[in-house]
């Protein structure tokens, strides 16, 4: 399972023509560290970093704070419509994004957000299921808490702030490192918003790069692993809790 | 300050602001949500029965694009398409990741480094994978058929993976469950965890082998947690797109044309969009199908699970 990954390292780091050396060396006798430096030159693979980083980043931040203020009044409050407009959502939950991808990408061009960033920003950061995730978490904090902030004279945003935010670390935990994960390797999205090259994410720019460089395995296999290495540190780092999330909400991919 | 009883006008006006401030909770993500999300949905039942190529202006279609369904050959392909690789994908991830966790459920040496290295396929970049996939099942270098030559088979019967029809199903199935099955894995050692450990002593005592135990205790146990995983992976795999791109762009012939392959090329390719949209219903009722099917087994075992 693990081998492809190890195949990948190791021809990351040869001349394009022992790549398929037979049988495999798998440690390279004469590493070619150069491989690391030219495909920063070869395309504009930091740029792609630095949108995919971006964008990531700020989808992330967007989801966690939108998505925990309104799981909050779902979960805590009582007004009229709640069960509706949740039901909404939870709605939403099981329909396919490709199935309302292309008339998405109508309104999004009817708005003049083709090839910008923030199409792609308005389409990951508000979804149904970060709302889900946080309300079905703070669903498990006792109302009490809250009633006696109330009677403390703190408002519904301070509760929300000072008690509810503190407690669902956890939960929110989760949520970053989904929504993290999602937005940093999305594909499809940035395939059909994005077509200037100094927007693309470094996902897209891969497959630029497998498309001018075709021959050139060992650079491809640099510009691969550099593409993994921030989600696995993100992953290695909060990986506790991504496997507890999946583990309690199933969760859909 | 202490609150004194105040006048009914006041709290009026306390219940409008309650209001508010709920909703004023609820709307930076509700609108977002209403805008991005519920609009675009409501338009993609609409835009199926229309005729627009985006430019000209919008006409109304009434069933022509259902008609067309059926005589469009990809159509046809990309649908059993999709029912194939749904087919073989959902039994082979739901085995796999049954035995990886039933395997790393043991106290063996490293389990949590296993753990970690299973579901790293889950979160790596499809795009960066692929490429890897790419190279190892290469038909002339890659070491996959290299590995087959030196175990004896005739370089003529050697597959041509991606490249061959016969075999490019077969090798977008493979990637899939090899991407797939650490997620699955994780969801399985939850249920595993939740089994209790007296019904396998019970066992024991009776003297139950490992294979008995299996059968007659873990999976019966784990039926719950099979049919919810099962039910994710059919819809997950009704929605298979980035691999097919990535590997072999629907071919070769429409040997792999899936679905929601068929909706991208016929939006942003040919630009037929009420079509596209069409074929998107399609893929809504089969999602939709396998939905209510959860919920009624869900509904049924009510009275004996929270």
């Amino acid at each position: 399972m693990l081998a492809p990954f190890v195949w990948m390292l190791s021809a990351s780091l040869k001349l394009d023509r022992d790549v398929f050396a037979f049988p495999i060396e798998w440690i390279p006798s004469e590493p070619r560290w150069r491989n690391y430096i030219d495909i920063w030159t070869k395309i504009p693979l930091g740029l792609f970093v630095y949108n995919t980083a971006k964008l990531t980043i700020i989808v992330t931040v967007l989801q966690l704070l939108t998505s925990s203020f309104a799981a909050y009044a779902f979960a805590k409050l009582r007004f009229p419509y709640r069960n509706t407009l949740f039901l909404a959502y939870i709605a939403t939950i099981a329909m396919p994004w490709q199935v309302y991808m292309v008339p998405q990408f109508l309104l999004m061009r009817e708005l003049g957000l083709s090839n910008t960033h923030l199409a792609l920003i308005c389409l990951q950061a508000f979804t149904a299921f970060g709302v889900f995730l946080m309300r079905q978490f703070y669903m498990s904090i006792p109302n009490e808490l809250c009633e006696a902030a109330r009677i403390d004279g703190m408002s519904e945003y301070g509760i929300w702030w000072r008690i509810m935010l503190p407690l669902s670390m956890p939960a929110l935990s989760t949520l970053t490192i989904f929504t993290f994960v999602t937005t940093w390797n999305d594909f499809l999205g940035p395939l059909i918003y994005l077509t200037k090259t100094e927007l693309k994410t470094i996902q897209i720019g891969i497959r630029m790069f497998i498309t001018q460089y075709s021959q050139e395995y060992g650079l491809i296999m640099a510009a691969s692993v550099v593409a993994l290495v921030p989600v696995l540190l993100v992953f290695l780092a909060l990986q506790r809790f991504f496997v507890e999330g999946i583990a309690s909400t199933g969760v859909k991919g | 300050m202490k609150a004194r009883p105040r006048a009914p006008v006041s709290k009026r006006w306390r219940k409008v602001q309650r209001l508010l401030i709920a909703y004023s909770f609820i709307a930076p993500n509700f609108i977002g949500f209403a805008v991005f999300t519920l609009l675009p949905i409501v338009c993609a039942f609409l835009l199926a029965f229309m005729h627009w190529d985006g430019n000209n202006p919008i006409e109304f279609a009434g069933l022509d694009n259902f008609w067309k369904l059926f005589s469009d050959r990809a159509f046809k392909d990309a649908f059993w398409n999709t029912i194939i690789y749904t087919g073989f994908t959902v039994p082979l991830t739901l085995a796999c990741s049954l035995g990886l966790a039933v395997l790393l459920n043991q106290k063996i040496f490293g389990r949590n480094f296993f753990r970690t290295v299973a579901f790293f396929p889950y979160v790596a970049s499809l795009v960066a994978v692929a490429v890897v996939w790419n190279m190892i099942f290469n038909p002339e270098f890659g070491p996959v058929n290299m590995i087959l030559y030196e175990l004896g088979i005739d370089p003529k019967n050697l597959p041509g993976w991606a490249a061959d029809s016969d075999w490019a199903m077969v090798t977008i199935i493979m990637f899939s469950v090899w991407k797939m099955m650490g997620y699955f894995m994780v969801i399985y050692l939850a249920g595993l965890q939740g089994i209790s450990g007296e019904l396998y002593e019970a066992a024991e005592i009776d003297g139950a082998n490992a294979w008995q135990k299996f059968w007659r205790i873990t999976l019966p146990q784990l039926g719950p947690t099979t049919f919810f995983v099962s039910v994710m992976l059919t819809i997950q795999s009704f929605k298979v797109f980035d691999q097919i791109y990535m590997i072999t762009q629907g071919g070769p012939g429409t040997s792999t044309l899936v679905l929601v392959y068929h909706i991208y090329n016929e939006a942003f390719i040919s630009w037929d969009l009420g079509y596209s949209s069409m074929v998107a219903l399609v893929l809504f009722l089969l999602v939709l199908t396998i939905t209510i099917v959860q919920f009624r087994w869900v509904e049924g075992k009510d009275g004996d699970t929270a």
